[in-house]
């Protein structure tokens, strides 16, 4: 294991991008899914408004992406602080 | 060839096969039995863990409950994909990094106590036995309905089958059956949509046919659903539902996804930590192919119903009951659809009865009552016989259903097996226990669930979707608290989480007995399941953040309030937050 400090700044890293990747997941889903809807009813999608898109298709998609972006970014910065699995 | 030769012949191929894969692969050694020898490819793992979480709920239940509501029911299909990246954010990597087999394992290491282990042993043994009897139910009535033979009959063929390719080939073997159950399942899924898809709206793709125009009438298919169903006194299939609820149900599925025992143990399964991380995301796409088809699914089958039923829209006569499809007369045999013909036209008049706004039309119309009653749980299976596919793709459907509950029983029955085999018999009450015993005592244990589970399944403690619940609220509010602490803090003890998760776990009980019935047997309910009784309106289905926050605060407190674990535990965590050292397998 590398020494304290570096661990600690990898570990700070990994907490931010989770904090970032969560408040991401909670606005597509609860936000525009579910309580910003009518907000959004402005906005026609394929017969229906954004907020119904989101529910059933739009906040999936965005996990999705989120998992592998996350998983990407991960492994970038393991290299970086020098903790990937050798 | 007649459909009932064809379901067999086409349900026997696909069983063939996943019994073949765990003759093949049988399980030697131990670590090969749990975790497959940490061998699997990530593409491989995300695929066996997709047709490990997708059970009969996922294939059968779910765009039903979609088609009756609309929009109100978005929340299983956020809910039931949400809950993977918290999985791979919060929890996967972690635990792959940590090197062990079982969650308890993990809840005994971290919080250095026997008794915390033995809390989430209990707590895992709950949840999976509970969501075992909902697939074995699930599987037998699928059984019995494509088979033609009784539903206990049905459920014995299919403890049968999970009992041979469970028991004989550990890990390693469900790993390859279920990459197999997977396609299967998908297969039979998508066929029978792209053809809906492509006769209502000409899109190939169903997720986006759900979003296009419906070439017969040229207005916006989901435009063209509100109206019909609007016509008939429903409410508008895009409707807005209730916030809170929403999001409350919402929430407990996604907390209860990322607590699943049989779904993390997955986990264990890949060579490296940085798999880990890959192999939620493959998980979550190969599920999000049935989920993103599911509300076309639904949605289109809605509309074919009223449209049979109503050949020349909902403004004109409905269909004569001498008249009606086939499909109809196939399901009317299960129980499942029935009709009575309340204003003696012999017609079917199938409307909203219940709302106050379409009473006067339909006293106009001379109706007296809606005369169809659909089960929900039946529009999968039907869907394929409703807009008339070939007789294949009915008996492929049938193989898709059987594999989706099989192969969730078959993850929930390993859980459960390891946490008997090893938490409880190898690490506490006989260490000196043979490899050769510790894996006869897994098969045991095996046995003696699907045997729990297939008597307590004869006589369900309820509707599936009431058991599924009881699972969740239960993950959600036990094991996925105790494993994000243990993870995330390090001054989280002993005292703190065993005691969190007691509470999770008894507050929500309560909670659901209530309003279920004690251990879900009915007519034990002190009071009534209905919204008027609910505490602050919350229904039961949606405990599982409140159990999981009461959890979280308990935890915290009492850790607060007593010592802080010791120098080894703060540098455990310390190492499991870094991929670098993760070696291989070990069962100490």
């Amino acid at each position: 294991m590398s020494d304290n400090s570096s661990s600690n700044a990898y570990w700070e890293a990994n907490k931010r991008i989770i904090y970032i990747s969560l408040v991401i997941w909670a606005v597509v889903s609860y936000g525009f899914g579910i309580i910003l809807r009518p907000m959004l009813s402005g906005i026609p999608v394929g017969g229906t408004d954004l907020g119904f898109w989101f529910a059933q298709q739009g906040s999936i998609i965005i996990f999705i992406a989120l998992i592998f972006y996350y998983a990407n970014y991960m492994n970038k910065i393991d290299r970086e602080f020098g903790v990937d699995e050798e | 060839m007649d459909q009932y030769t064809l379901n067999l012949l086409i349900v026997g191929a696909s069983f063939a096969l996943y019994v073949g894969i765990a003759i093949w692969s049988r399980a030697g050694t131990t670590a090969e039995f749990y975790a497959a020898n940490r061998g699997v490819n990530p593409v491989m793992n995300g695929m066996a863990t997709a047709a490990d979480w997708m059970s009969a709920a996922s294939f059968i239940s779910m765009a039903g409950l979609i088609a009756a509501v609309g929009y109100g029911n978005s929340t299983y299909l956020m809910g039931w994909t949400g809950g993977y990246v918290l999985l791979a954010l919060l929890l996967a990597p972690y635990l792959r990094k940590f090197g062990k087999f079982t969650v308890p394992q993990f809840i005994g290491d971290r919080f250095y106590s026997q008794s915390a282990r033995l809390v989430a042993v209990v707590c895992l043994i709950v949840i999976s036995v509970t969501y075992v009897i909902g697939q074995m139910t699930g599987a037998g009535v699928a059984f019995s309905r494509f088979l033609e033979v009784s539903v206990s009959t049905g459920l014995w063929i299919a403890a049968a089958v999970v009992f041979v390719y469970a028991v004989l080939g550990g890990m390693k073997g469900i790993t390859y059956t279920q990459v197999a159950q997977y396609i299967v399942l998908i297969v039979a899924y998508t066929i029978p949509a792209i053809f809906i898809s492509l006769q209502l709206t000409g899109n190939p793709i169903p997720g986006l046919g759900l979003f296009s125009e419906h070439t017969a009438s040229g207005q916006p298919l989901l435009q063209k659903l509100d109206q019909v169903v609007t016509d008939l006194g429903f409410n508008a299939y895009t409707a807005q539902g209730s916030m809170v609820n929403m999001t409350l149900f919402t929430l407990s599925l996604m907390i209860g996804t990322a607590g699943l025992p049989h779904v993390i143990i997955r986990f264990f399964t890949v060579p490296k930590v940085a798999d880990a991380r890959w192999s939620a995301g493959w998980a979550l796409v190969f599920i999000a192919l049935l989920y993103l088809t599911a509300p076309a699914v639904g949605a289109m089958a809605r509309l074919n119903i009223i449209d049979t039923i109503f050949p020349s829209g909902p403004k004109a006569e409905a269909v004569l009951y001498e008249e009606r499809p086939n499909w109809m007369k196939n399901w009317e045999v299960t129980g499942l659809l029935k009709f009575t013909d309340k204003n003696g036209d012999g017609r079917i008049q199938y409307y909203n009865d219940k709302a106050a706004g379409f009473a006067s039309e339909a006293q106009a119309r001379g109706w007296k009552g809606n005369e169809l009653d659909i089960n929900n749980d039946i529009l999968v299976l039907a869907n394929p016989e409703i807009a008339q596919l070939p007789g294949w793709v009915i008996a492929l459907i049938a193989a898709g259903g059987l594999a989706a509950a099989l192969s969730t029983a078959a993850g929930l029955l390993l859980a459960i097996s390891s946490a008997i085999s090893h938490d409880l018999i190898k690490d506490w009450l006989k260490p000196d226990i043979s490899e050769k015993s510790e894996l006869l005592a897994a098969r045991i244990s095996m046995g003696g669930a699907i045997l729990v589970a297939t008597l307590l399944g004869l006589n369900p403690p309820g509707f599936a979707a009431q058991t599924v619940a009881l699972a969740f609220g239960l993950a959600a509010a036990t094991i996925f608290p105790a494993l994000m602490m243990g993870i995330f803090s390090k001054r989280i003890n002993s005292l703190g989480a065993t005691l969190g998760m007691i509470v999770g776990l008894v507050a929500t009980c309560l909670y659901l007995f209530t309003y279920l019935g004690w251990f879900f047997i009915a007519g034990t309910n002190m009071l009534e399941n209905v919204p008027a009784n609910y505490l602050f309106g919350i229904p039961p289905t949606a405990f599982g953040p409140i159990g999981a926050l009461l959890n979280f605060a308990v935890a915290y407190f009492v850790s607060m309030a007593t010592a802080a674990p010791p120098k080894s535990v703060q540098d455990l965590v310390e190492s499991i937050r870094i991929p670098r050292g993760a070696g291989a397998a070990s069962g100490h």
